[in-house]
């Protein structure tokens, strides 16, 4: 680094005089080569924000030359395989918890422990847990997105409903509802992680976080009583003919209809959902948020945050100008920016970043920092691994469909469970 | 070869002296070498693979036959089994039909070329189309087909959510192509009716079903061979019409081998290597059935010219 400086004095000089020493640290290092990098940010907005990345982060380091290869976000899912392993790129796109553990196992992800030791990265702790694999830090995120309950505001006005804070509300609610000849939710379950969502809620209301984390991670047999309780609780729901019918031939796209005219009142998504209601011309006045309800009062609020992330694969070769990236990417100036409503349109991890003045955005930030001491879970598919978490997806359309097949499902996940694990 | 032609010139170089039996093989070469590298190589790999546990990224593990225990009892697989041979028994309405349509067709009115290219129609667009018209057509809330059911009083169903129903479903949209497939394989074996039998048979008093049964159907041999062959290979790759319409859904039902094999091999939530090769094994070993008996028809065929 001191014979850049020599070299550069009159840059310094100049940069000094500019902007003075926070400027000045931030060219401190003078990259050079090449920085490749592979993204799964396909969809139009997230592809946008991608380059808008890669063309501060380029101004910032103009010797640096940057590759961008963006690849289809469900084809980028089996690419990852082959490219971590032939042709690894600097930097690359993917997701926290479980989702990373085959590639950190098979040493594919270089640690990135020494990055999360450094000043300021304390702002990411809320998420540090998801990117821990035995000790070490593989990743870090840029952004995440609440998980609750989306509801027809001008729907329950009209029966004189409130947002249900507790279970009983919650089916009484869904009774009025019923009887009014709407549904109480949407749902299209045709590609099973729908009801994954469902299934993650009603288990962290009725058992608890740590209860989750264990179950995901193989410690409980799938046939024991609190499992079932949360079946219990579920068929409650089933049985009521809360979801709409037919929910198993709808992908979660198709099943928003219902809600956008009215034949459902509430659907249980992530955040991402908020941007095609309002296209299908539900604004602020109809559309509005609640967390899901406390089922059990005696274990703690704990919701689904799925974080995606950035990796350093192991095979990189411009690991300086990688984790530079990294740093530029976690900074709170650029998560703020990304995740506006402009943007993303999702929630900034970097607890010194501000959130987009959006109604969704700010009731899902207040949610996940202030009422959610529980814990923060990924997902149901993010947590358990890829193979349990289709087995039992598989399992909860079942249930979801015929419910009395419960017994016969629980058997054979314990079965799936005894095998993965 | 016979030992009565003389050499005049016996120092001719190697590949002279050797031509006529080398040039065959030159020429076929290219397509032994592709054919090896990316069919016969393969087929010996996923039997090998199939003994392993592979998740596509660390070291392989040598697990036996383990694969193969497990998929005795795997209740998804059986589903699957069962759904190919519906398939393989249901396709075959194809060939009817399309011998059907083409006899209709097969005469000369004004227009008919223009009924014979709309007949022909499903055949030209792709699968996926087919299977989204399909889907919506079978769309519980919004579809067609629970519109003409309530004509009769009947419905409403939900045929791609009902489990006993989907497979059936999807095969009823993959006939609608295969049909029209069968039609053009018929309607040119049609053309080769030689008229001197049909005439000598009028002559003799057949017509109808007689005519049909004993003239022209054995005439129509070699084109229902084609259509036999073309049916039961598209039977066993009914992948895309399965990964549009339902993605193997409701809760695996509507899966068959070479669907359940894409997915614990290649989905996003499979990657178990060794268990998908075996699934293909077992498919490969159905397939062999039918490519045994093609080849030995095909055989039979050339010896009898």
């Amino acid at each position: 680094m001191k014979s850049i400086l020599k070299a550069s004095v009159a840059t310094f000089v100049s940069v000094a005089a500019l902007g003075g020493t926070a400027l000045a640290d931030a060219h401190a290092q003078q990259l050079s080569g090449d920085l490749t990098i592979f993204s799964d940010m396909s969809n139009p907005a997230p592809r946008a924000v991608m380059e808008g990345m890669v063309a501060r982060f380029g101004e910032m380091h103009p010797d640096l030359n940057i590759e961008l290869t963006v690849i289809d976000r469900e084809a980028y899912k089996t690419q990852i395989r082959n490219f971590l392993s032939a042709n690894p790129p600097d930097v690359a796109n993917w997701y926290a918890a479980n989702r990373m553990k085959p590639y950190v196992e098979a040493g594919l992800f270089a640690d990135v422990s020494d990055l999360w030791a450094e000043d300021g990265m304390e702002a990411l702790a809320s998420t540090k847990g998801a990117m821990t694999i035995d000790g070490k830090q593989w990743g870090v995120p840029y952004t995440y997105y609440q998980w609750g309950v989306y509801y027809r505001k001008d729907i329950f006005d009209e029966y004189g409903l409130s947002e249900p804070t507790t279970w009983e509300e919650e089916k009484a609610n869904c009774q009025t509802l019923l009887d009014n000849g709407v549904k109480c939710y949407t749902i299209g379950t045709k590609f099973l992680w729908t009801a994954g969502g469902w299934f993650d809620y009603l288990n962290m209301r009725t058992n608890g976080y740590d209860f989750h984390a264990a179950l995901t991670g193989g410690e409980i047999p799938w046939t024991d009583d609190r499992v079932k309780a949360t079946f219990a609780n579920w068929r409650e729901l089933i049985d009521m003919g809360a979801f709409i019918d037919n929910h198993q031939t709808y992908s979660w796209q198709e099943a928003l209809p219902f809600m956008a005219n009215g034949d459902a009142a509430a659907y249980l998504m992530g955040n991402f959902a908020v941007a095609p209601l309002r296209q299908a011309g539900l604004d602020d006045s109809k559309l509005d948020f609640y967390q899901f309800p406390v089922i059990n009062p005696d274990v703690e609020l704990a919701e689904d945050a799925p974080t995606d992330t950035f990796h350093i694969p192991a095979g990189a070769e411009n690991v300086e100008a990688a984790k530079e990236f990294l740093r530029f990417v976690v900074s709170a100036d650029n998560q703020t920016l990304i995740n506006n409503g402009e943007n993303l349109g999702q929630l900034p991890v970097n607890a010194n970043s501000s959130v987009d003045d959006d109604k969704f955005l700010k009731q899902g930030f207040e949610m996940l920092s202030s009422n959610s001491p529980g814990g923060v879970a990924q997902f149901f598919d993010r947590d358990a691994p890829a193979e349990m978490a289709s087995e039992a997806m598989q399992g909860f359309q079942e249930f979801m469909v015929i419910p009395d097949n419960l017994d016969d499902i629980l058997a054979r996940l314990e079965k799936a469970r005894q095998r993965i694990y | 070869m016979t030992t009565a032609v003389v050499m005049p010139k016996p120092r001719r170089s190697w590949y002279k002296r050797n031509e006529i039996a080398v040039t065959p093989w030159l020429f076929l070469a290219p397509a032994i070498l592709f054919f090896m590298v990316y069919v016969i190589i393969p087929i010996f790999q996923s039997f090998n693979l199939s003994l392993y546990r592979w998740d596509g990224l660390g070291a392989a593990e040598y697990i036996g036959m383990a694969n193969y225990e497990e998929l005795l009892a795997d209740r998804a697989f059986e589903t699957s089994l069962w759904n190919n041979l519906k398939w393989l028994l249901l396709y075959l309405l194809a060939i009817p039909g399309g011998l059907f349509i083409a006899l209709l067709l097969n005469q000369t009115v004004a227009g008919i070329r223009l009924y014979k290219s709309l007949f022909f129609f499903p055949f030209v667009i792709s699968q996926i189309v087919v299977g989204l018209v399909f889907t919506w057509f079978y769309d519980p809330t919004f579809g067609l087909l629970n519109v003409m059911l309530g004509w009769f009083g009947l419905g409403p169903l939900n045929v791609l959510g009902d489990p006993d129903l989907v497979t059936y479903g999807i095969i009823a949209a993959g006939l609608w192509p295969q049909t029209a497939y069968c039609m053009i394989l018929y309607l040119t074996g049609l053309n080769a009716v030689d008229p001197e039998q049909i005439e000598a048979a009028r002559l003799d008093g057949a017509k109808g079903w007689r005519m049909l049964w004993y003239v022209i159907i054995p005439q129509l041999k070699p084109a229902t061979f084609i259509a036999f062959v073309v049916t039961i290979i598209g039977a066993l790759r009914s992948f895309d019409l399965i990964s549009i319409m339902t993605n193997g859904g409701p809760f695996g039902s509507s899966r068959v081998l070479s669907f359940y094999m894409f997915e614990k091999a290649l989905s996003e939530y499979g990657f178990r290597m060794g268990y998908g090769a075996a699934i293909a094994v077992v498919l490969f070993l159905i397939m062999l059935v039918f490519i045994a008996y093609f080849l030995f028809s095909m055989y039979q065929e050339e010896k009898e010219r």
